[in-house]
């Protein structure tokens, strides 16, 4: 397979582009908070900075309760290998309004890039993984709506699937290993809880 | 039997369990297969109020529990005690976004279990909850668990706070599992 191309913050900027009341968005924790952060910190974003492997099922519990808004999980390739299984639990409730989007560099960014499943076989001491698929278990898992995204000119329609597409809807990002910049949102989970509602219930 | 009016009048710990949750509105139940829990899982399936979630391993229910919370919905998570060891991580998401947490755990290795296996998580159930910072509710006898879950339901959704109620072996009774 080719090198990836993609950059994830500029894409992840398209992807939140315009976001307003309808977006409820979950980041996994590390690059994908930080992605979301410098697109546009909002109460309306829940960047997680622990709770490895909750962004979907929080996703799925958020979209269940608030069957009207647009839930997007934007996480990483390391959190969501973390807990296939609730890729499986999302297709049990088939909840339309719930979209997907794994940045996948193949690397555990946070902890100094190493090479996660989804890196190729057979690439060196340090860099083999097993080639996990993650659309394709998603698919497995019963979520039909499942592909991977590789080029640029692949990235209007991905913002539309993301933002729109009846759900659930998962789509795998390749994207390049990069050293970027943190940018953090508040770090305190209850203030992050509460502004959150806040926005959305009017209440916290 | 209509499972929205079917306890009203009953006896049953089972149903009381459900009639609880509904009057405080608790609008989405998460469970993994549990013998002790089946009547009452049976009780949210029928309900037109309840969404019911099966999940693959209990940890799930807790970022389940957090998603709702963020959306303005109140829920629980059914489970037994050999499934206690899988949340014990993502329990301290509940400490860390302060977010009301309700879960009924029905115990097993802990009063005449037969099954071996059973007994580490069991034994180990109350302290591990205990070092996450979860309040403990336990009851062991029929007459108790309407009050019991009543009460903790009051300490999560009113108190704000991550509280378990421990089913014991005692009340659920081995023969019992397998059977309605």
């Amino acid at each position: 397979m080719s090198k990836a191309t993609l950059q994830r913050r500029p894409l992840v900027k398209k992807v939140l582009e315009g976001a307003d009341d309808n977006l409820l968005v979950i980041a996994g924790l590390g690059s994908s908070n930080w992605d979301i952060t410098e697109a546009g910190d909002r109460p309306l974003n829940m960047p997680l900075w622990g709770a490895m492997g909750a962004p979907v099922g929080m996703a799925l519990g958020l979209a269940m309760s608030q069957p009207k808004k647009r839930v997007l999980v934007i996480t990483g390739d390391g959190d969501m290998l973390m807990s296939l299984g609730s890729l499986a639990t999302v297709a049990t409730q088939q909840p339309d309004n719930l979209a997907i989007v794994v940045l996948d560099n193949e690397k555990f960014g946070e902890t100094g890039n190493q090479a996660t499943h989804t890196s190729p076989r057979n690439n060196g001491p340090t860099e083999s993984g097993a080639g996990t698929d993650l659309s394709l278990i998603a698919k497995g898992c019963g979520i039909a709506d499942a592909g991977i995204v590789r080029e640029a000119g692949e990235v209007a329609q991905l913002v539309k699937d993301a933002r729109t597409r009846k759900g659930p809807v998962f789509r795998v990002v390749k994207v390049m290993v990069e050293k970027l910049e943190f940018v953090m949102p508040p770090q305190d989970g209850a203030h992050l809880k509460d502004r959150f509602r806040q926005a959305l219930l009017g209440h916290a | 039997m209509n499972a929205e009016t079917s306890s009203k009048s009953g006896a049953d710990w089972r149903d009381q369990i459900f009639d609880v949750l509904q009057s405080h509105d608790i609008k989405q139940v998460y469970h993994v297969p549990d013998a002790g829990h089946s009547r009452l899982i049976e009780h949210c399936q029928k309900s037109n109020s309840i969404r019911t979630v099966p999940l693959t391993t209990e940890e799930e229910g807790i970022a389940l529990a957090a998603g709702a919370w963020l959306g303005g919905q109140r829920s629980v998570l059914l489970m037994q005690s050999s499934g206690v060891g899988n949340t014990i991580n993502l329990m301290g998401l509940t400490k860390t976004l302060r977010f009301p947490f309700l879960t009924l755990i029905t115990m097993r290795g802990d009063y005449g279990e037969f099954n071996s296996w059973q007994y580490p998580m069991g034994q180990g159930t109350p302290k591990v909850l205990e070092a996450m910072g979860v309040l403990l509710y336990s009851v062991d006898k029929a007459d108790e668990v309407k009050a019991t879950v009543d009460a903790a339901a009051r300490a999560a959704f009113n108190g704000g706070q991550s509280v378990a109620v421990l089913l014991r072996q005692k009340l659920i009774g081995i023969k019992d599992f397998g059977k309605k």
